[in-house]
């Protein structure tokens, strides 16, 4: 067994920079610590990211019951800076970041003026006239130009795309924060959720610690400078802060089954340009008391004209089968109804889970389905989501 | 990584144990790596007939689905029961983990399957490594 911390060879470091510059693939500033931990890497919209290290259950179950590092540096991040960023965000964005105080985030998206979606984001408010949105890795150069484009006529108002200034870590699970609280000088309990602070960080000035994420549990995101030699500081100084609670990093795999158990949307899944936002059940985020956002008119046009058509389900595969990304979903009576957007064995809830888009009518919660999996009906029941909710701390 | 000499191997990541005119079919060390942890495995029923190079089951980790490839034509003598309950096995041990043992029908076959030097070689080539 090869040892598995060990980093690469100077000559392998090179093969690898050669074979991606190749393929065009780009890089987080701890590309090389992950291939230090043997980790399997994937194209992710892009990106040469980790999927796993030691195995995607162990990852998986770490966040449920200790602690997990992700590195999700390739998250992009925009600044709206001036007088005029809150007008702007509001343009922009359908949740209304005018309820935002400074140190507060909350979950909104841009749409396109048909109500579907340009990206989902968290929108972060920095300080007053300070805005900065996290988008996701695949819509960067898209949402950056789409920003530049709807709000290049407003005033008052500059835009920054900070999305190469900082490497992003994720610290989730419920020993979250006990891990990063023996690396700050912040009362991290006095962070709630969807609020930051800025502190020092494993011995770094003003960082950004949000207690945000992607898992369906507590958890921290941090935002810290992309240089390669602090990120990879920064990253082991946390494996070591959490290895009494047996802390494992974490690839993308375990981020889509942990996000997927917490019925969290993934941009080109469950949410995309095709789908609009009461399909996708984001409803509640979209404030249509805001005098004006782009696709406000759309979304009041379907809600008039009597809600969606098709709705976002859960399904728990109930005869023996795994649906997965893309399989068609029949009624019971064999018709083709809908497709599922992202499916999996889901490693906490030990059941074979999914989302699926299926027409109003068939939505039901205990409705029964069939999932044709390589040409076999495979039956389904529609349940309520999320299908894991974390349990509430008693403090 | 080791394959056993003793094995014939595909390029689709099976191997093959002979005994007689038993052989004995699982997935190789490489391929239960690449597939991460498994947690599904659907195979044929006893009897069954298989052919050479034909799709004769599939296994599932958490991420992906990978078909299983008949190396050699056989009728279906025996399956793993075990692996319904605990597919991890495979990640376990998958040079001991068998998946079904087949009658061969034609032994010939297995002259054009590749000796574990040449699976070696195919999967550096593959890898790159």
């Amino acid at each position: 067994m090869a040892e598995t911390t060990s980093q690469p060879t100077p000559i392998e470091s090179a093969i690898h920079a050669v074979k991606d510059a190749v393929a065009g693939l780009r890089k987080t500033a701890l590309n090389l610590v992950h291939r230090g931990h043997k980790a399997t890497m994937v194209d992710f919209g892009g990106w040469d990211m980790p999927v796993s290290y030691a195995g995607l259950i162990a990852e998986h179950m770490a966040v449920r019951t200790g602690v997990g590092l992700f590195d999700v540096s390739h998250m992009g991040d925009i600044q709206l800076r001036g007088p005029g960023s809150l007008a702007a965000v509001n343009q922009l964005c359908m949740n209304d970041a005018s309820k935002l105080q400074v140190g507060q985030a909350h979950y909104s998206a841009m749409l396109y003026p048909d109500g579907t979606f340009v990206d989902d984001v968290v929108v972060h408010k920095l300080s007053e006239n300070d805005y900065l949105i996290v988008i996701n890795a695949g819509t960067r150069e898209k949402d950056v130009q789409w920003v530049r484009k709807q709000i290049g006529h407003m005033g008052g108002v500059h835009v920054n795309d900070f999305s190469d200034f900082y490497t992003q870590l994720a610290i989730q699970g419920p020993k979250a924060e006990e891990t990063l609280q023996k690396l700050t000088d912040v009362d991290l309990s006095e962070i709630k959720n969807y609020w930051f602070k800025w502190g020092k960080v494993c011995g770094l000035y003003n960082v950004m610690i949000a207690r945000t994420g992607y898992t369906g549990e507590d958890g921290f995101e941090i935002y810290i400078p992309s240089d390669e030699p602090t990120s990879g500081r920064v990253w082991g100084e946390v494996l070591a802060a959490g290895e009494e609670f047996g802390i494992m990093p974490c690839g993308l795999g375990a981020r889509n089954t942990l996000r997927l158990e917490a019925a969290m949307a993934l941009y080109g899944h469950e949410i995309s340009d095709t789908i609009n936002v009461f399909e996708a059940g984001l409803g509640r985020y979209a404030k249509l008391d805001k005098p004006s956002f782009v696709g406000r008119e759309a979304l009041l046009e379907i809600q008039d004209a009597g809600g969606p058509k098709r709705k976002l389900v859960g399904l728990e595969m109930i005869e023996r089968g795994i649906g997965r990304d893309g399989y068609p979903v029949f009624s019971v009576s064999g018709e083709k109804i809908g497709e599922i957007t992202s499916g999996s064995p889901a490693p906490f809830l030990k059941k074979n889970i999914a989302l699926a888009y299926v027409p109003v009518e068939h939505s039901g919660v205990d409705g029964v389905v069939a999932v044709e999996i390589r040409g076999q009906m495979v039956k389904a029941k529609i349940v309520a989501t999320p299908f894991y909710k974390r349990p509430k701390k008693l403090v | 990584m080791a394959y056993p000499a003793g094995y014939k191997y595909t390029k689709e990541h099976e191997w093959i144990s002979i005994d007689g005119e038993t052989g004995t079919v699982g997935i190789t060390d490489y391929a239960q790596n690449s597939l991460g942890d498994i947690v599904f495995v659907d195979l044929p029923k006893v009897g069954d007939t298989l052919k050479a190079h034909a799709v004769f089951g599939s296994v599932e980790s958490v991420k992906a689905v990978s078909d299983l490839y008949t190396p050699v034509s056989g009728t279906v003598l025996e399956i793993n029961e075990a692996l319904t309950s605990a597919p991890e096995t495979i990640n376990t041990d998958a040079n001991n983990t068998w998946l079904v043992k087949l009658e061969l029908t034609d032994a010939t076959e297995l002259d054009s399957l590749l000796s574990s030097t040449e699976y070696d070689t195919f999967i550096s080539e593959e890898t790159g490594h």
